[in-house]
């Protein structure tokens, strides 16, 4: 059980204030997502999270400890963090790959423990990458890699998993499957938050969205109360189609802004 | 569960048994060929103090510093590659990429340009590690706190050219033509006519440089995953930076200062490694430190064995070496092979 608290937690890239006093508490077995236009902070925001980007101002606690002075194995024990783009320096096969999962949890000098080898078992299963085990991660199609990395962030067993675009470059089929996964893992009491930006998807399966606008977040709360026209022609300067959980974006709204 | 637990650890210790194994047999091997090649009786006898005063003049005078500084050169040189492979995350990586070796080769032939050379067999290795270090700092300076391995090549770039500039310039002012061929001797890279103030020189430095760079494994796993991904895991990426930068400065500084600029071998070593192993950039650090030993003592015995007026630089002959592992390479790239 874990629970991330923002308090008007402020990140500066160069001179741009790329998220401005965001407040938020974030607790287990919810699914949130972020959405916003591109640009808005939502990785800054996520980064923020995790201790990887310095606040320029605010806090970012986890169960009650600020984030920026705890050390990074302590963070990496509590928060999984799945980063943006599928990143993979290495030929290694889905198992090396989902083993990295327990550094974080591997005393100096000594190799995976059973606890370690049953931890990466299980996220295997969960991910469904058992047929994917020996193959090259490397070699994949873009579903099956975002599985088995996906499977590389379960293995740590954080209580918090943080994911960054989990669905770019994945078919409707895969997105389905990541976003069930996500949802299951809140549901067994984790909390989840993820930058999303597919509508229909954050409507369909998060409790709790925070909509980001230029560094500022705009709305936070249930998907339907967060995705109304009027925010999405302000926020995304698009007139939108809304039939509940469809959110199908039509046009460019020509309205000003 | 026995499959998945054999299968995650890799079967590191045969590949680790075999390297030693081939490093026991080509250090036995140069104990015993060259100019006079002595039989293992004889070798024996001289160990144990009651070998025949040429066994025993040849066996400590000559063959074991050489076969020494070939093992630990040789390891250290594959095991910097490995580590920089595994941090820049880029398989053109090597030991010379951030300097170090340029800067250690300026410092040594900085010792024989002003004569500091001829006072004792140690100024100039001693020079060579100072410079090492000193190039370092500059790093340090020009690299900044960034994190971003590219900023780290180019400033790695920057001393490197600063430090062949000035073993060029070396070149160009030296007063007669046998300084400039004493420079480029040894700028070739050799092992040859090496004594024990040149083992006890190099080992300090080069344990405390694999020391460093050993201790680095675990990041550079991490590190597969990108930065963030890295530092999400738990590594301080700070810290193995500034392990990883003074295990090469060290290292390396050290091991260039008593053989010479030998290319190629940090390059080519943890190639020859990688496919036997899980490919994880820490699966390859011990292994190529192993084979780094065995394959520099190896075409140190063809320097020897060849038969040639003059004999061959060890440098030239790993040069030659480090050829077909990469046409191989680029085939392979090419899927042509």
């Amino acid at each position: 059980m874990v629970t991330l608290s923002l308090d008007a937690a402020s990140v500066r890239l160069g001179r741009r204030l790329v998220v401005d006093a965001v407040s938020a508490t974030l607790g287990a077995g919810t699914l949130v997502g972020i959405i916003g236009p591109n640009g808005a902070g939502k990785s800054s925001l996520l980064r923020a999270m995790l201790g990887l980007v310095p606040l320029a101002s605010g806090s970012v606690t986890l169960d009650g400890e600020s984030v920026s002075a705890m050390a990074r194995g302590a963070i990496a024990r509590k928060l999984a963090y799945l980063p943006q783009g599928q990143l993979l320096h290495w030929p290694l096969t889905v198992e090396r790959l989902v083993a990295l999962g327990r550094l974080p949890h591997l005393a100096p000098m000594s190799a995976m423990s059973p606890a370690d080898i049953d931890a990466v078992e299980r996220a295997i299963e969960r991910a469904d990458v058992a047929g994917l085990r020996g193959r090259v991660a490397t070699e994949l199609s873009g579903g099956e890699r975002a599985r088995a990395l996906l499977a590389r962030t379960l293995a740590v067993e954080a209580p918090a998993l943080l994911a960054d675009e989990p669905l770019a470059s994945l078919d409707p089929g895969h997105q389905i499957d990541v976003m069930a996964l996500l949802r299951r893992e809140a549901r067994a009491g984790a909390l989840v938050v993820t930058v999303l930006h597919d509508l229909t998807m954050a409507a369909r399966y998060c409790d709790r969205l925070l909509l980001m606008d230029r560094g500022v977040l705009v709305a936070d709360g249930a998907p339907l109360d967060v995705l109304t026209a009027e925010r999405l022609r302000r926020v995304y300067g698009i007139s939108a189609m809304i039939d509940p959980p469809m959110i199908v974006p039509v046009a460019r709204s020509l309205e000003p802004l | 569960m026995v499959t998945i637990a054999s299968r995650l650890v890799p079967p590191r210790s045969m590949l680790v048994a075999g390297l030693i194994a081939l490093i026991l047999l080509a250090a036995t091997a140069s104990l015993m060929l060259g100019a006079v090649s002595l039989a293992p009786a004889r070798i024996f006898a001289a160990l144990a103090g009651r070998g025949d005063p040429i066994a025993t003049a040849i066996l400590f005078d000559l063959r074991m510093p050489r076969t020494i500084l070939g093992l630990v050169v040789g390891a250290m040189l594959g095991l910097a590659g490995a580590a920089l492979q595994g941090y820049l995350r880029n398989p053109l990586a090597e030991p010379s990429v951030l300097g170090a070796s340029n800067a250690a080769a300026l410092g040594a032939v900085c010792a024989i340009y002003f004569g500091l050379a001829e006072l004792h067999p140690v100024m100039l290795p001693l020079l060579a590690i100072l410079t090492g270090l000193g190039a370092l700092a500059l790093l340090f300076a020009l690299a900044g706190r960034s994190e971003s391995p590219l900023t780290l090549i180019l400033a790695g770039i920057a001393v490197a050219t600063l430090a062949s500039a000035a073993i060029s310039l070396s070149l160009n002012l030296s007063p007669n033509p046998f300084a400039a061929m004493e420079i480029m001797a040894w700028l070739m890279g050799s092992i040859e006519n090496r004594s024990f103030h040149h083992v006890w020189v190099a080992l300090p430095c080069i344990a405390v440089g694999a020391a460093l760079l050993l201790a680095d494994g675990r990041a550079l796993d991490a590190l597969t995953l990108g930065e963030d991904g890295a530092r999400a895991l738990g590594a301080d990426l700070r810290v193995t930076r500034l392990r990883l930068l003074l295990g090469v400065a060290i290292g390396v500084g050290g091991a260039v200062a008593v053989s010479g600029s030998i290319g190629f071998v940090g390059l080519i070593v943890p190639h020859l490694i990688r496919p036997l192993t899980d490919r994880s950039p820490s699966a390859i650090l011990l292994p190529s430190a192993l084979g780094g030993a065995a394959l520099l003592t190896l075409a140190d015995i063809g320097v020897r064995l060849i038969p040639s007026n003059v004999e061959l630089k060890l440098g030239v002959v790993t040069a030659f070496l480090g050829v077909p592992v990469f046409l191989v390479y680029l085939m392979r790239e090419r899927r042509l092979w």
